[in-house]
């Protein structure tokens, strides 16, 4: 079985925005009006920079407490490992696992998958180009699931309010971790999935 | 089930946002997906639902959508003393100090963006089932695209679980009228918000100026 010939060598370009077929040199799609691009203007560069950032905010994300428990007197700060750990050791494994995939397992695999497929896109490489695709879709599925911790912390620090009794505050943690999420996720978007199959056409 | 073919005629093309193949359209039934010969991705999905059908669920939408902001999703009570939090109320606690700025991307993922994803929906829907392109079509349906993937009430559902568990142990915790409304929003949501949308581009295509 012959691959499917590219759009490009047949002059086309697509609209993202509504899915229109649009002629090469055209820079407005004449369905929707948009801009249209043959490919994500700079990329390897933005996706690059975000990613970068991301990775940099992702060391205070960690370090820094994501909120104050103030119970009957006896205040603690929790950073996002620590509420795992408590969570863990306070017998509901199950929700540890969740909070530890949704902020630390996501994220880290969207550094390094991003990572991977703009190297790998940069070299012009050849290898897994199928396999490469698929991850790019796969980090675009999972990629929002780590507002999680963010959801989280607001929800328990609007409840639990009881003036001097009881309460638990949001800290600055919690800023850089959903500004992480929020790097990350236009990292990706940024990335044009696309230019892992450049290599097989020449002219580029 | 599988469906694509090769360009060799005019009929309507599409190509592979992923890889930028090439294809020729071919009608599918509902239930079918034609997926790309080159990277695997998914390039259309046959619709299941008419534009009727989608403009009830956004309508429904729309209400549940009322319903579920306008009471708690979670109250709690501890020796005497109770609390409940409405989604507004759960934005708002991020409102403080130098954590403004995650006030705002909260907002944007639980309120605004799902509460616009309707509003338009539900205007484009309505004038569609009329068989006309609502007026500002062409902004309408670009504001969709550009709204979907800051949309996150799915996981604010999970989000709100989680909290039930975690404050579980400390406290006496009531599952709110809100949560039920929102699991259902969630619900819509995802059958309606989707890329499938994208059909009223086809349908409407001779509406347009």
């Amino acid at each position: 079985m012959t691959e499917p010939v590219y759009a490009r060598q047949r002059g086309l370009v697509l609209c993202h925005t509504c899915g229109h077929v649009c002629q090469a040199g055209e820079h407005h799609c004449p369905r929707c009006h948009s801009t249209v691009h043959a490919r994500k203007p700079n990329s390897i560069a933005r996706t690059w920079a975000l990613l970068i950032a991301a990775l940099i905010l992702y060391i205070p994300a960690n370090v820094l407490p994501v909120m104050r428990t103030n119970m009957f007197g006896n205040a603690s700060e929790n950073t996002i490992m620590s509420g795992v750990v408590e969570f863990w050791h306070g017998g509901s494994w199950d929700i540890a696992m969740l909070i530890f995939i949704a902020s630390v397992v996501v994220p880290c695999m969207k550094f390094l998958i991003l990572g991977t497929l703009l190297v790998t896109c940069q070299r012009k490489s050849h290898w897994a180009m199928r396999e490469r695709a698929r991850l790019y879709r796969f980090i675009e599925l999972i990629g929002y699931w780590s507002m999680l911790d963010v959801l989280v912390v607001a929800l328990v620090a609007a409840l639990v309010q009881f003036r001097s009794l009881s309460s638990i505050d949001p800290l600055l943690g919690i800023v850089f971790f959903g500004l992480v999420v929020v790097l990350t996720m236009l990292a990706a978007m940024s990335f044009d999935p696309r230019l892992i199959w450049d290599v097989e056409v020449e002219d580029v | 089930m599988h469906a694509h073919r090769r360009m060799n005629t005019s009929s309507r093309s599409i190509i592979c946002e992923h890889c930028d193949s090439l294809f020729e359209s071919v009608p599918l039934a509902h239930g079918q997906k034609a997926e790309c010969t080159r990277c695997g991705a998914v390039l259309e999905r046959g619709q299941r639902l008419s534009i009727q059908a989608l403009f009830a669920l956004a309508l429904t939408a729309a209400m549940l959508f009322m319903l579920a902001n306008a009471f708690p999703v979670i109250s709690i009570s501890m020796e005497g003393l109770s609390n409940q939090a409405t989604l507004l109320a759960s934005v708002e606690a991020l409102a403080q100090g130098r954590i403004t700025p995650m006030a705002a991307v909260t907002g944007l993922t639980i309120i605004l963006a799902p509460l616009l994803q309707i509003c338009l929906l539900c205007w484009l829907l309505g004038f569609a089932t009329a068989g006309r392109a609502a007026p500002g079509f062409r902004t309408c349906m670009r504001a969709l695209e550009h709204l979907r993937p800051w949309s996150m009430l799915e996981v604010c559902l999970l989000g709100i679980l989680v909290a039930i568990v975690k404050l579980a142990g400390m406290l006496d915790v009531h599952p709110g009228i809100g949560l039920w409304a929102l699991g259902m929003v969630t619900v819509l949501l995802i059958l309606i918000s989707g890329k499938g949308i994208r059909r009223l581009w086809d349908d409407l295509e001779g509406q347009l100026q």
